[in-house]
């Protein structure tokens, strides 16, 4: 039998195992007998292709190069720099597939779609690369540059140019597309028009970005496969493809805009019409007023967000969720899909402590009982539980599903300062009657409050 | 020609089922499954690995796409795993 058949068979092979290890991951109880059968069905591909690989010496360095930096970083980095990271692995697997549709070009194509496949897959890593890298410099907060600033409009008018240059080269004169210059002009400004594509969108919508980005990746790697008339390449990069345009989806429905909005408008177009004046004041609280109203609540219902992560307080927090369980509280804690800056990101972080996954709800399932509620801790999070969606038709955030900490029977809100979200929206929640705020570091509050538990 | 319809063919029916399969994912797994998503789009590992070597350009081209698609895929596998790990029920 011809090599290459057999080849096909064993790719065919490794793709049943992507199509059941993605599956699997997608359950708690399966998911990391999912992940290690996608990585099995990525040793078999990978294998497999060097049957006909007459010079594989340089192949081999490189991907011992590559496991021993990637295998590095992955057991070195910290548990909450994983948005970062999963941004900057991202950025390599679009630049992967840059690279291949570069090197393509210089095997001289013969045909017209093949130009054009060639350049859209260009297009598509590239973008992803450079887009990535940008979300790793935002993420591991390397990069703070103002969305209004001059830089960050010019890379943006890039990004826009690129996009142009695609679209006129590919659909109205592909003739072009097989000239060398012109190809090393879309080259540089697909690289360039990635960083136009990250840089104005901000920190709150890094987990629709991310998200997204992550679904160029394996939409690249799809057209990798077109390219080089490759199975395993389409399959596993369609399925990363749809995965990720399925958190994209789920992230944007948890923040009620469109993913057009969150991309090319932000929030500042819908600046805030409601002035701050008619607020009222707000009701501070001191770290042992708070230990003797949670002492004495039965039902604590904790909701993190960013700031938690900033103070770097989950593993106090869990601490307390321990204590105040074992004073007979019944401890549950409120995760919305869009705290923190990536999917999933506040449930990865209370993982980290040791928190277990069962008492972690979602805002569907703990609105409902919310009056019952003695105590909502809210912790570093803004947006998410600002009532103003509920009850504002006017405001930025109107129609934004939240968690309804307002509803409960005591709010604690534990801030730095009384600076706004990251929308950028006033939150009536801290003038309420209910409310009281505990500020400072999240982390010594709660440590605080621990303290004073174990006395 | 035929040959890109045929796969175009699969491409349209690979994402149709990535869409049903993971259309259920709950909160909790959407950072693993998008780590893990990540390390499976390092797939550009077959492909880098495909690419011809004709020339001095070609080969470091060849070079640095399995270089870093290997970053990409043994990185995602092992963060992937370290996350699933620490999630569990008591």
């Amino acid at each position: 039998m011809d090599i290459s058949v057999i080849q096909n068979i064993v790719y065919i092979f490794s793709s049943i195992l992507f199509i059941t290890g993605i599956k699997m991951l997608g359950r708690e109880d399966t998911a990391v007998k999912g992940n290690f059968l996608s990585a099995l069905a990525m040793l078999v591909a990978v294998l497999v292709t060097f049957i006909n690989i007459s010079d594989p010496l340089i192949l081999v360095a490189g991907i011992g190069f590559g496991a021993a930096i990637g295998s590095l970083i992955a057991l070195k980095v910290k548990m909450t720099s994983i948005p970062e990271m999963v941004a900057l692995f991202n950025g390599f697997g679009g630049l992967a597939t840059f690279l291949i549709a570069w090197s393509e070009f210089n095997s001289t194509p013969d045909n017209l779609f093949q130009h054009i496949l060639i350049m859209t897959t260009v297009y598509i890593g590239g973008i992803t690369f450079t887009g990535s890298l940008i979300a790793y410099g935002k993420l591991a907060e390397k990069i703070q540059i103002v969305k209004t600033s001059f830089i960050t409009k010019l890379f943006t008018t890039i990004f826009y140019i690129s996009l142009a240059f695609l679209v006129y080269s590919a659909l109205v004169t592909p003739i072009l597309a097989t000239n060398f210059e012109f190809f090393t002009v879309l080259l540089v400004l697909t690289l360039i028009g990635g960083i136009g594509f990250v840089l104005p969108i901000g920190g709150g919508d890094m987990p629709v970005v991310i998200s997204l980005l992550n679904s160029f990746s394996g939409i690249a790697a799809a057209f990798a496969g077109l390219l080089l008339l490759n199975n395993v390449l389409i399959v596993a990069g369609s399925l990363v493809g749809a995965s990720g345009l399925i958190l994209t989806i789920i992230m944007a429905k948890a923040m009620n805009r469109s993913i057009g909005n969150i991309l090319f408008v932000g929030y500042a177009s819908a600046s805030s019409s409601n002035s701050a004046e008619e607020q009222g004041e707000v009701n501070p609280i001191n770290v042992s007023d708070a230990y003797l109203i949670l002492e004495n609540a039965s039902s604590v219902l904790i909701v993190p967000g960013y700031g938690m992560a900033v103070a770097q307080a989950q593993h106090v927090v869990r601490e307390l969720g321990e204590l105040l369980e074992e004073n007979g509280t019944e401890v549950k804690y409120g995760i919305h899909p869009v705290a923190g800056r990536m999917p999933g990101h506040m449930n990865v972080l209370l993982a980290e402590a040791n928190v277990s996954y069962d008492v972690l709800a979602e805002p569907e399932d703990v609105n409902p009982t919310m009056d019952s509620v003695d105590v909502a801790v809210v912790i570093g999070a803004n947006d998410v539980v600002n009532p103003s969606a509920t009850e504002e038709p006017g405001s930025p955030i109107y129609g934004m599903p939240i968690i309804e900490v307002h509803n409960a029977k005591t709010v604690f809100v534990l801030k730095r300062s009384m600076s706004s979200g990251f929308a950028g929206v006033q939150n009536p929640l801290f003038f309420k009657q209910n409310t009281r705020m505990l500020f400072g570091d999240a982390k010594d509050s709660i440590g605080g409050i621990v303290s004073e538990f174990k006395d | 020609m035929e040959d890109y319809i045929l796969l175009g063919f699969v491409l349209i029916l690979s994402i149709y089922l990535g869409l049903e399969l993971i259309s259920k994912v709950p909160s909790t797994l959407h950072t693993p499954l998008m780590s893990g998503a990540n390390a499976i789009s390092g797939i550009a590992l077959v492909g880098a690995l495909l690419l011809s070597v004709d020339s001095q350009l070609q080969t470091a081209l060849a070079f640095l796409a399995v270089t870093f698609a290997s970053i990409n895929v043994f990185g995602g596998y092992l963060v992937t795993n370290r996350m699933l790990k620490m999630f569990k029920k008591k």
